[in-house]
C-alpha cells in the first residue's frame, strides 16, 4: 500500500503535464493549419520549426 | 485603419484590395482568399512568389483555410499587384476582411476544445481510481478506508474538471430555464451537478455510491459531440463566407476633382458619383449620368436577356454592367437599396423559422417532465414504503443521474455531424442541424429557372468550328455573356488587336489584319429583322455576316433530378421571373408541368406563403435576389454557390458544382438522418426503460451506472454512422 503514496502523485503529475501540454499546443496555434503544417514539414525551406508562443 | 485609398488606375474586377488593407502604425496587412492551393509546392510557389515582390516583408499561407496573409511596411506595395502576381502564378485570389475572420465563432471553438481537454483529463484520471474500486467491490478485497480515500482522490480530480467542462451546458440550461423552457441541457446539468453533490455526500459518510467518474466521462462524451458539431458548422459557415467573399464588392467613387477612389460599400452615400466598369456589379440603387451599356439583371429578376440602359435610367443594386463604362449617381445607401424590401421579407421568414422546434427539443419536452416525475415519485414512494429520508433522497437522485440524457443528448448531433459531413464532401454546405431536419420534412420542391434548372449563363447552340475560331479573338476581348460563352467554347487563344467595345452593340477590332465585328445584326450590317437577344453576328471585312445562336442550357441532369424527386413522392413546380415562353421551354425540357412565369420577388414569397398556408412544406431552390424572400419563407431552402449574396444568406443549404442531382441526394441524406435520429431516440428510450426502474429499486451501483451510460452513448454514435450508407441505390 505504501507504493501508492508515490504512485498516485506521480501518475497524477504525469497526467497534469499531459493536460498542460495540450493547452500549450492549443495556445501556440498548432491546430490553426494542420494541413499546411503536414506539408511544410517535408521541405526544409518551408519548415520554420515549432511556432513561437502567442 | 483606413478604409479608403486613392487609386492611380482603375481596379480590376469588383473587389479592390486597397480597402481591405489593415494599417497598424508602419505595418500594413492584407488577407487574401486564395483558390486552388493544395500542396507543399503550391505553398512554396505562393509564398516565394509574393515574398519576392519588392517591399513585401512576409507572406504566410494557411493551407487549411486557404488564406494568405501578406505583411509589408510603408506605402511601397500596391495591393492590386499582389493579387495580380497570384493570378499570374495561377491562383485567383480575392481580399477578405481580416477583422471578420477573427470572429466570436473561433472563441467558442477554443472554449469547447479546452473544455474537452479538461474533461478528457478528468475522465481518464477518475477512471484510474474507479477501476480499482469496482474491482475491489466485485472481489471484496478493498477495505472501506481505501475506498473512501480513492473516492476523495476522484472527487479532487473529477469535481473541478466537471464543473469547468460543464460550463457550456450549465449556461445553456440556465438560459433555457430563464425563457421558461427546458432544453436537453437542463437534465444534463441537473444530472451532472446532482451526481457530484450526491457523490461528495456519499464519500463524506463513507458510502458506496459515488458517481464522479460517470459525471465527468458523461461530459467528456457529450463534449466530443458538441465539439465535432461545432467544427463542422464552423467549417460550413466559413466555406459559405468564403463564397460570399468571392463576390465582395467595393465601389469606385469619383471625387470632385475627378480622381477615382475606392470605397467600402457601406461608405457609399446618396449623391456619390460612382464609376461602374464592365464586369462590375452595381453597388447601390442609382441613376445613370453618363454612358451607355447593357446590364445583366438575371440575379434581380430572373430574366436572362441583357437590358440596355442610357443616361437618365434608374438602375438597381445587384445588376451587372456588361459592356460600357457607366458613371452613376447613387440614389440610396447600400442598406436602403431595392434589396432592402427583400431583406425585410427575409427577416420575417427567418423569424418564423426560428419558431421551428427541433427534434431533440421535442424529445426533451417529453423527457424532462417524465424523468423528473419518476424521480419525484421514487422519493415519495420510498418515503411511504418506510425508507429513511436520506436513503429515499439518494434513490431519487440515482434516478436522475442514471437517466441523465447522455445518449439522448448525442442522438441528434451525432447523426447530424455524419450527415453534414457526407453532404459537405458532395459540395453541399448545411448551415444548421435544424435545416437538415426541416429538409427531411419537405413534400414539394419549388425551383427557380435561371441559374437553378439552367446554368444561368448562355452556351453556344451549334456552330461551325471554323467560324467559332475566327470569331473567338473578338469574343475574348468582351465581357458580354454571349461573347464569353463563345470564348469558352473556342478555348484559349489570341485576342484581336485594336479592340473597341460599342456599348449595346458589339465589339470591333482587327483579326489577322482584317477589320471584324461581332455583335447585333445592325452592328455588323446584316439585315435581319428578327434580331433575338440570344444571337450574335460575326462579320469580317469582305465576307457576308454569319450567325451564332445561343441558349441558356438546361443543367444536364435537370430532367433526371425532376424524375427522381417525383419518385420520392415530391411535387415539383417552377416559379420564375423570366417571361412565359422561356419558362415554358425549360419546363417542357425538364418535364415539369406546373410553372408560373413573370413573378416579382414579392409574388414568389406570397406563393410560398400560400403553399405553407395550404399545409405544404415546400423546399425552395433558387439563386437570385428575387428568390431571397421566398428562400427565407420556405420550409427549407437551397441555393447554388453562384447565387446572389442575399440568397445564400437566406438559404439553409448551399450547393456547389454543376449537378442539380445533389438536391435529391441532400433530401435522401436528410431523410436518412431523420430516421437514424428517431432510431437513436428509440434506443435511448429503451435504455431508460431498463435503467430507470433499476435506479428506482436502488439496484444501480456506480459500476453499472458507468457501463450503462457509456455503452448507450456508444450504440447511439455507431448507429449515427449508418447515415447515407444505402444512398447509392437510389
Amino acid at each position: 500500500m505504501t507504493a501508492m503514496i508515490f504512485l498516485i502523485p506521480i501518475s497524477l503529475g504525469l497526467a497534469f503535464v499531459g493536460l498542460c501540454g495540450f493547452l500549450w499546443t492549443f495556445r501556440s496555434g498548432q491546430y490553426d493549419d494542420p494541413k499546411g503544417d503536414a506539408e511544410r514539414i517535408l521541405y526544409d525551406h518551408l519548415d520554420e520549426g515549432p511556432p513561437a508562443d502567442g | 485603419m483606413a478604409l479608403t485609398g486613392t487609386l492611380d488606375r482603375p481596379p480590376h474586377g469588383a473587389a479592390d484590395p486597397v480597402v481591405f488593407v489593415r494599417e497598424t502604425g508602419e505595418d500594413r496587412q492584407l488577407g487574401l482568399l486564395v483558390q486552388g492551393a493544395r500542396c507543399a509546392s503550391c505553398l512554396a510557389k505562393i509564398e516565394n512568389g509574393v515574398s519576392a515582390l519588392p517591399g513585401v516583408r512576409q507572406a504566410r499561407m494557411n493551407l487549411t483555410t486557404g488564406k494568405l496573409s501578406v505583411a509589408w511596411r510603408n506605402h511601397d506595395v500596391e495591393p492590386a499587384l499582389i493579387v495580380e502576381a497570384l493570378a499570374r502564378l495561377g491562383y485567383p485570389a480575392v481580399p477578405f476582411d481580416p477583422a471578420e475572420a477573427v470572429s466570436r465563432e473561433d472563441a467558442e471553438g477554443r472554449r469547447l476544445a479546452i473544455a474537452l481537454g479538461v474533461a478528457g483529463f478528468g475522465a481518464a484520471n477518475a477512471m484510474m481510481f474507479s477501476v480499482p474500486v469496482w474491482a475491489g467491490l466485485l472481489h471484496q478485497e478493498m477495505g472501506e478506508g481505501v475506498r473512501t480515500l480513492f473516492y476523495w482522490l476522484t472527487a479532487l480530480i473529477a469535481a473541478p474538471c466537471a464543473l469547468f467542462a460543464g460550463t457550456t451546458f450549465f449556461q445553456s440550461a440556465w438560459a433555457s430555464l430563464r425563457k421558461g423552457r427546458a432544453n436537453m441541457d437542463v437534465p444534463i446539468s441537473i444530472g451532472v451537478l446532482l451526481a457530484i453533490g450526491v457523490s461528495l455526500y456519499e464519500t463524506a459518510i463513507h458510502g458506496r455510491h459515488a458517481y464522479f467518474d460517470a459525471a465527468v466521462s458523461l461530459l467528456f462524451l457529450l463534449l466530443i459531440g458538441r465539439y465535432l458539431d461545432h467544427v463542422l458548422r464552423a467549417k460550413a459557415r466559413s466555406a459559405a463566407r468564403d463564397l460570399l467573399a468571392m463576390q465582395a464588392a467595393t465601389a469606385t467613387r469619383l471625387t470632385r476633382e475627378g480622381a477615382m477612389e475606392s470605397v467600402a460599400l457601406r461608405d457609399v452615400a446618396v449623391g456619390d458619383r460612382l464609376v461602374i466598369l464592365p464586369g462590375d456589379r452595381l453597388p447601390v440603387d442609382a441613376e445613370v449620368e453618363e454612358g451607355e451599356t447593357e446590364l445583366d439583371v438575371s440575379l434581380l429578376t430572373g430574366e436572362t436577356a441583357p437590358w440596355r440602359v442610357g443616361a437618365g435610367t434608374s438602375v438597381q443594386a445587384g445588376a451587372i454592367n456588361l459592356t460600357g463604362r457607366l458613371v452613376v449617381r447613387a440614389v440610396a445607401r447600400s442598406e436602403d437599396s431595392a434589396v432592402a424590401a427583400i431583406a425585410r421579407l427575409m427577416e420575417a421568414g427567418a423569424q418564423t423559422k426560428s419558431h421551428y422546434v427541433r427534434l431533440a427539443d421535442r424529445a426533451a419536452a417529453i423527457y424532462v417532465p417524465a424523468v423528473h416525475g419518476v424521480a419525484a415519485l421514487t422519493f415519495v414512494g420510498w418515503m411511504i414504503a418506510g425508507l429513511a429520508f436520506p436513503d429515499a433522497l439518494m434513490r431519487a437522485a440515482a434516478v436522475l443521474i442514471i437517466t441523465c440524457p447522455c445518449a439522448l443528448g448525442l442522438a441528434a448531433p451525432a447523426v447530424q455531424i455524419v450527415a453534414s459531413g457526407r453532404l459537405f464532401r458532395r459540395g453541399v454546405l448545411v448551415k444548421s442541424g435544424a435545416a437538415l431536419e426541416r429538409l427531411a420534412e419537405v413534400d414539394c420542391v419549388v425551383f427557380d429557372k435561371t441559374g437553378v434548372l439552367t446554368f444561368g449563363r448562355p452556351a453556344l447552340l451549334h456552330g461551325d468550328p471554323d467560324l467559332v475560331q475566327r470569331a473567338a479573338p473578338l469574343a475574348r476581348a468582351s465581357r458580354h455573356p454571349l461573347a464569353k460563352a463563345l470564348a469558352s467554347q473556342a478555348g484559349p487563344g489570341a485576342v484581336a488587336d485594336e479592340v473597341r467595345e460599342v456599348a449595346g452593340m458589339g465589339v470591333e477590332g482587327l483579326v489577322d489584319g482584317r477589320e471584324a465585328r461581332l455583335g447585333r445584326a445592325s452592328f455588323v450590317g446584316a439585315d435581319n429583322a428578327a434580331d433575338a437577344e440570344t444571337v450574335l453576328w460575326f462579320a469580317i471585312e469582305g465576307e457576308t455576316p454569319r450567325r451564332l445562336c445561343f441558349s441558356d442550357d438546361l443543367r444536364v441532369d435537370a430532367a433526371a433530378t425532376v424524375r427522381a424527386l417525383r419518385a420520392r413522392g415530391l411535387a415539383v413546380e417552377v416559379m420564375s421571373g423570366d417571361v412565359a415562353p422561356a419558362v415554358r421551354q425549360v419546363c417542357e425540357a425538364a418535364g415539369i408541368a406546373c410553372f408560373c412565369a413573370a413573378m416579382s420577388p414579392m409574388e414568389k414569397a406570397a406563393a410560398i406563403d400560400a403553399l405553407v398556408a395550404a399545409g405544404h412544406r415546400p423546399l425552395m431552390v433558387g439563386d437570385g435576389l428575387n428568390d431571397a424572400a421566398a428562400l427565407a419563407k420556405a420550409h427549407a431552402s437551397m441555393a447554388p454557390g453562384a447565387a446572389a449574396e442575399a440568397s445564400q444568406t437566406a438559404a439553409d443549404l448551399v450547393f456547389q458544382g454543376e449537378d442539380l442531382s445533389v438536391v435529391v441526394e441532400a433530401i435522401d441524406i436528410a431523410r436518412a438522418a431523420r430516421a437514424r435520429v428517431l432510431e437513436n431516440f428509440g434506443m435511448a428510450a429503451i435504455y431508460n426503460l431498463v435503467a430507470a426502474p433499476a435506479a428506482v429499486l436502488g439496484l444501480v451501483t456506480p459500476l453499472i451506472a458507468a457501463l450503462a451510460m457509456s455503452s448507450s452513448s456508444l450504440i447511439v454514435t455507431l448507429n449515427a454512422l449508418r447515415v447515407g450508407a444505402g444512398r447509392r441505390r437510389a
